[in-house]
């Protein structure tokens, strides 16, 4: 932790102190997007988009944090809280297990 | 190790499993594996969250019967929902999923804002944007799925046009003010954006052509991913910060690569220039059409040395693919050669037609693509469009008033004869007249895609 604090210098956005080191995940991670999706064939097109549908439900943390810290007698956040962990696991279970489900059929087909 | 470390090294472990899950998913024979290594990687990221995870003031996470139950009614019924779809309702599914991670997005936003009331501009301005992504994406994904499935219309105007644009801008506006100047509207400004965040979603999507809607899905799934990003950079979660990125950045050259197969730019779409405010291209009045008979089909398909099949949502509102597969293999017994077309957008997703038939066991190396079987049309002796309109009409290619000019076609109407299998008349998505089914070559045959392909399976069996 303390390599990452010593080197990492902060820059202001909008108000936010935010580390260098995020805006550079930011740009990398937006061109490797690019990247990998450039050269997939068509036929893959409906699995990928189902599979990185599955992916964004990564969005559940973010759910799981809100919920991890909402205080006692804080309904709102308790029951919202609570409703979006819900939602977020069924965005990932439900997506991975969709494209699992589409891939398993070119599988099946290959082996012939 | 701390537990901050041990955090970090699943959030690692998790953004390695997703860059390597999406480009395992780019490749037909790892496409499986790399789906699971995503969902491994998930599982570890979600795992450290509850293990490890502290906030500032270094509490741990709490409330921890509420979280694990809600995990486990979320898999439970995803996994039964996902389970239980029919193949062809897929896309529906799709839509519905990424409207469920919309919706976490979005409550997410309330939560954080109502409970801690930040202060700070940029703060607020991350909670409220991802707020309004993740309600539009929500919304937009159920209009989305109504319409897969049959249950929402079309509906749209030049007026609506003009109010979605001054719309959004309206939300837009409002949220920069109430980031700016956090005292002067208050909580409810909270629920005034959520609100119309949603209205916005239901009126974005409304009047964009069922045609379109593979372009919407996908350009909503984008939108997710931003909103988890937006989560991402709120609580400088490194997993959340790499996962919605990348589906943000993959989800919008996806969308982009379905534009430029149907030739146009993606402001075309979402303005909707297909639904009301285009000509109807060349008419057809005047000229009649023939129809076949199912015998003269199965006469005219085995006599044949070359049929191709091109496929269209017809065939998968009909459910006929295992049926269009038998009919493929009769054919074969018979001596003659058959391929299947598949347009890149045909039916409702880009590769459904191949999902379709590759659930029916339809051989991999029978489906062609569009550029790979246009110039041996030529030589085809029967292409058979079932259930296809828009992918296979010429307007795209002659008549530059047409709103379907320029886009890549599978060139049907070049080949000896054409049968198209049609329920009626009816327009294709693109609500264009299609000048093919008037062609010379060209002979209808009406009915369910399902019950006609039995019929001339039959048929074929007792030429």
């Amino acid at each position: 932790m303390t390599l990452l604090q010593e080197t990492s210098d902060f820059i202001t956005i909008f108000g936010i102190d935010t580390p260098w080191d995020v805006l550079f995940v930011i740009i990398i991670a937006a061109f490797l997007g690019v990247e990998l999706i450039s050269n997939v064939p068509a036929i893959l097109h409906t699995p990928l988009m189902s599979g990185a549908n599955a992916i964004h439900g990564v969005v559940i943390i973010g759910s799981i944090i809100v919920m991890g810290h909402a205080a006692q007698d804080n309904y709102l956040a308790l029951g919202l809280g609570f409703l979006a962990v819900i939602l977020g696991t069924l965005n990932v279970v439900g997506g991975f297990v969709v494209t699992n489900r589409m891939l398993e059929m070119f599988k099946k087909k290959e082996k012939k | 190790m701390n537990n901050m470390d041990l955090l970090k090294i699943s959030y690692l472990l998790g953004s390695i499993s997703f860059i390597v899950g999406l480009k395992m998913l780019s490749s037909p024979d790892k496409a499986r594996k790399g789906n699971l290594y995503a969902a491994a990687g998930m599982l570890i990221a979600i795992i450290g969250t509850i293990l490890f995870h502290q906030n500032d003031a270094g509490e741990r996470i709490g409330n921890l019967a509420f979280i694990i139950g809600g995990i486990l009614i979320g898999t439970i019924v995803g996994y039964a929902i996902a389970m239980r779809v029919k193949m062809t309702a897929m896309p529906q599914m799709v839509s519905l999923f990424n409207g469920m991670g919309g919706a976490c997005a979005a409550l997410i936003g309330i939560v954080e804002m109502s409970t801690h009331h930040p202060t700070e501009t940029g703060e607020r301005l991350i909670i409220f944007l991802g707020l309004m992504i993740g309600s539009v994406s929500f919304s937009g994904s159920m209009i989305a799925y109504g319409k897969l499935e049959g249950k929402i219309r079309d509906y749209g105007s030049k007026v609506q046009q003009v109010f979605n644009n001054t719309f959004v801008f309206a939300i837009l506006g409002l949220i920069i003010y109430a980031s700016v100047r956090p005292d002067a509207i208050g909580d409810p400004v909270i629920w005034i954006i959520f609100g119309c965040s949603l209205l916005y979603g239901v009126l974005f999507v409304m009047p964009i052509g069922g045609a379109d809607m593979p372009v919407v899905i996908s350009l909503l799934n984008s939108f997710t991913g931003v909103a988890a990003a937006f989560g991402g950079f709120l609580y400088d979660n490194q997993v959340m910060l790499t996962g919605g990125i990348l589906v943000g950045s993959a989800g919008t050259i996806l969308t982009i690569l379905m534009c430029q197969a149907m030739n146009r730019s993606l402001w075309n779409v979402i303005v909707g220039a297909f639904s009301g405010s285009s000509g109807p291209g060349k008419s057809t009045e005047g000229l009649s059409i023939r129809e076949i008979s199912v015998t003269d089909t199965a006469i005219l398909c085995s006599y044949a040395q070359k049929v191709v099949i091109v496929p269209g949502y017809g065939l998968a509102v009909a459910q006929a693919q295992h049926v269009c597969h038998e009919f493929e293999k009769v054919l074969e017994e018979k001596g003659v050669d058959v391929e299947f077309a598949i347009h890149p957008v045909a039916g409702r997703m880009p590769g459904h037609m191949n999902v379709l038939l590759a659930e029916a066991d339809v051989p991999y190396p029978k489906l062609k693509e569009m550029e790979d079987i246009n110039p041996a049309l030529p030589n085809t002796d029967v292409v058979i469009v079932i259930g296809a309109n828009d992918v296979v009409n010429p307007a795209a290619e002659t008549d530059p008033s047409s709103p379907i000019y320029g886009m890549p076609i599978i060139k049907a109407n070049t080949a000896k004869n054409v049968i198209v299998m049609k329920r009626s008349m009816a327009k294709g998505y693109a609500g264009i007249e299609n000048e093919l089914f008037f062609d010379d070559k060209t002979r209808m045959l009406f009915g369910d895609a399902k019950a006609t392909l039995e019929k001339l399976i039959a048929e074929v069996k007792n030429v």
